[in-house]
């Protein structure tokens, strides 16, 4: 079956509003990061309606990925990127998927994410997530940007909440269960997380900036 | 006294650098804010704490 974009700008009109609807698809979001935080939130994204991702990563599609990354066992050894292109316009054929297939540094952020207005924060590594964020807020101080720390192990689900450290910085997350071979990472607990982080986009696109 | 992570605290008499080592942070890991702004890296050797100062250091963990 196939639908148009009418159809589909219709159906999410007649969900949210016409004006919530514009909003959304309007939107320009950054996901950088599409492991266990990223696939999730890019997904979370599409099927709410957001018109423009921006999906950014390095990496293959992994046998380690599929307990909690959105991809199926058809897409090992695909980029990532491809991989969730590929997912996207399954969910959404009318929304905007730039895919850079890049590892993010301090020299080439400015660059690649320089015309989204909201970032999202989706690495794994502690250095590269604190790198990320110091070059945001150092090179575009009032851009909006999510980021995530503390995810892992089968700790409660109610730790998992959204902070607003500053008037730009969004932190989702407990803040302190990193991940190890003791504490792995849970499909259930990742995809908490990456739901804060999808859900603190929507309120922002749509004027709360409150967690 | 400064605000310090949402904590109010004596104003630290040392420099951005010597406070978060003697805390125990990991450079490479954290971001910080001052009244706002981002304080770079580079900068946390120079800058100091001033009475009423309200600081924010984000520290990250591993896992994504």
């Amino acid at each position: 079956m196939t639908v148009s974009k009418e159809q589909m700008l219709d159906s999410l009109s007649l969900r949210c509003g016409k004006e919530t609807a514009h909003k959304l698809v309007s939107a320009r979001i950054a996901v950088c990061g599409l492991g266990g935080l990223g696939s999730n939130i890019a997904t979370a994204l599409c099927r709410a309606g957001v018109g423009n991702l921006h999906i950014i990563d390095f990496d293959k599609v992994d046998i380690s990925n599929i307990n909690r990354q959105q991809y199926s066992i058809s897409q090992i050894g695909m980029y990532k990127t491809d991989a969730m292109a590929m997912n996207l316009y399954e969910i959404s054929p009318f929304c905007h998927v730039r895919a850079d297939t890049v590892r993010l540094d301090e020299i080439n952020i400015p660059k690649f994410l320089s015309d989204d207005d909201i970032i999202i924060e989706a690495l794994d590594d502690a250095s590269a997530k604190a790198l990320l964020v110091n070059t945001i807020l150092e090179k575009f101080p009032f851009k909006k940007l999510i980021a995530a720390s503390g995810m892992a192990g089968l700790g409660s689900a109610n730790d998992i909440i959204t902070r607003r450290v500053t008037s730009s910085l969004y932190i989702c997350g407990d803040a302190k269960n990193e991940v190890s071979p003791s504490s792995p990472l849970y499909a259930s607990r990742v995809m908490l997380c990456a739901a804060h982080q999808a859900h603190m986009a929507l309120r922002i696109i749509c004027g709360e900036t409150q967690p | 006294m400064v605000i310090i992570n949402g904590r109010e605290t004596t104003t630290p008499q040392n420099s951005m650098s010597e406070y978060l080592s003697e805390q125990g942070y990991f450079f490479s890991r954290i971001a910080v804010e001052k009244n706002g702004e981002i304080v770079k890296k580079s900068q946390y050797d120079t800058v100091y704490f001033q009475d009423g100062d309200i600081v924010e250091i984000v520290s990250f963990v591993g896992g994504g």
